[in-house]
């Protein structure tokens, strides 16, 4: 008899359904991708604080990198529109919490309703997103890198405010053409020319003489250093090399090169995050519709899919703290 | 799932919501100031709060604290945390603290030596 009890449970125990701490095969799994994702995107932000401390004394100043809002071109307007990000990401969450409390509900069209709302809130964040980088990548002032790697930022001598290259620098005609694949050697081309040379910008400096320059140095205040007009002539003529518009993985305007490599590697990464949350949100939400989970007895699926969403605005929480507030 | 048993108090009970869907508008209230606050120190950046303290000026330590705060109310109320066993909250909890903490250490400690040994006269950055 004993023999018969003890097999019996063994098929208990091992055949399947059990629910190890209460949460079904799915849910867990779910827990755990999200443990070892989030520790992926750990190593990401720990990597980008070991470049910030080993830049300690230069690292560009977010408030002055991410300064620009849709629709309100040429104001300085620092944090607004992450905040707006973030705000939206917090709302999508709140519609899939909702939307897994109507599961546990077994309202249908209830937890239609709220998926597709926090499909919007994704839609709208990806495409903040998009603005931003691009606002990033197009550059706003302009600068001059060093032979050594540095950026030279063009301030006005009163206010301290940057001044764009395009507002003093000396365009003349040039004969230079950007070299393409198709006139001459096939492996080599190279990207698009920056709109000034330097020899028209250190001109154009010569003429404005309100102008200075500010190094990436920060003080001890946390501003970036303004060289004296002498010195700001001395350093651009000896040590300018070319100029610098916008943001890529090789050079930025505002500073350390690594700056803008985590800048679009980890929001990138968060991004397509989003981005994949959409497209699962997307086709749980068409199981919704289709009635799936109402055949099925319950809406489990829409509380995993859940979690994943939830922990796309976890890390975002964490990037914008390390991105745009520390 | 339909007679899941949810816990509707935050706060260690001092606030206790009368649905679910309160507790959650209420999460939503707590993670919204808490962003408001963050932004508004981030903008104004009192002069106070700019001293060092453990070699990070106090107003970083106050982002990061409000930012671990945040991740709470998230995890514990939107991920129903606070709904799942002890034993399913400490596996994911502290496996990843307990990581994390690691990883944050060896790479500030590593990044630390850089920037001294970067300052080193021999070293030429500035030109």
């Amino acid at each position: 008899m004993s023999s018969a009890v003890s097999v019996s449970s063994n098929e208990n125990t091992w055949g399947g359904g059990n629910k190890p701490m209460n949460a079904s095969y799915g849910k867990l799994m779910m827990w755990f991708f999200l443990v070892s994702d989030g520790l992926t995107f750990s190593g990401f932000i720990a990597a980008y604080g070991f470049a910030r401390f080993k830049f300690l004394d230069s690292w560009p100043i977010a408030d002055e990198v991410f300064t620009h809002v849709p629709f309100l071109h040429g104001q300085e307007l620092p944090m607004i529109y992450v905040a707006f990000m973030t705000f939206v990401l917090i709302m999508s969450s709140v519609t899939m919490v909702l939307a897994v409390d109507a599961g546990h509900q077994m309202k249908q069209s209830k937890v239609a309703f709220y998926m597709f709302l926090t499909i919007i809130g994704g839609g709208i964040f990806v495409g903040s997103q998009a603005w931003e980088w691009a606002t990033f990548i197009k550059g706003d002032y302009g600068a001059v890198k060093t032979k050594g790697g540095n950026i030279l930022q063009f301030v006005d001598s009163h206010s301290h405010h940057r001044v764009a290259l395009h507002d003093f620098a000396h365009k003349h005609h040039s004969d230079r053409v950007q070299h393409q694949e198709t006139n001459g050697l096939w492996f080599y081309d190279e990207g698009t020319l920056p709109p000034y040379t330097i020899e028209e910008v250190i001109e154009g400096m010569e003429a404005s003489p309100s102008l200075l320059i500010r190094t990436q140095i920060l003080d001890e205040n946390g501003h970036k250093t303004v060289l004296s007009r002498e010195e700001s002539l001395n350093v651009l003529k000896t040590h300018g090399k070319s100029i610098v518009t916008g943001a890529n993985l090789y050079e930025n305007e505002y500073g350390v090169p690594l700056f803008a490599d985590f800048f679009f590697f980890i929001t990138g990464f968060h991004g397509f995050h989003v981005f994949s949350g959409v497209v699962l949100n997307l086709i749980i939400f068409f199981n919704v519709i289709l009635g799936t989970y109402e055949r099925r007895g319950h809406y489990e699926m829409v509380e995993k899919v859940g979690l994943y969403w939830h922990f796309v605005d976890l890390v975002w929480v964490f990037v914008f703290t390390f991105f745009y507030l520390v | 799932m339909a007679h899941q048993e949810h816990d509707l108090t935050i706060f260690r009970g001092l606030i206790r919501f009368k649905t679910i869907t309160h507790k959650i508008w209420g999460v939503l209230l707590l993670l919204s100031i808490v962003t408001a606050i963050e932004v508004a120190l981030g903008i104004y950046k009192p002069d106070v709060l700019m001293t060092y303290f453990l070699n990070m000026k106090i107003l970083n330590w106050i982002f990061i604290m409000l930012t671990i705060v945040k991740a709470y109310y998230i995890t514990w109320d939107f991920m129903h945390m606070r709904d799942e066993t002890k034993s399913l909250r400490r596996v994911v909890v502290w496996t990843f603290i307990f990581l994390v903490c690691y990883l944050v250490w060896i790479l500030i400690q590593e990044a630390g030596y850089i920037f001294d040994i970067d300052s080193v006269d021999y070293i030429k950055r500035d030109f």
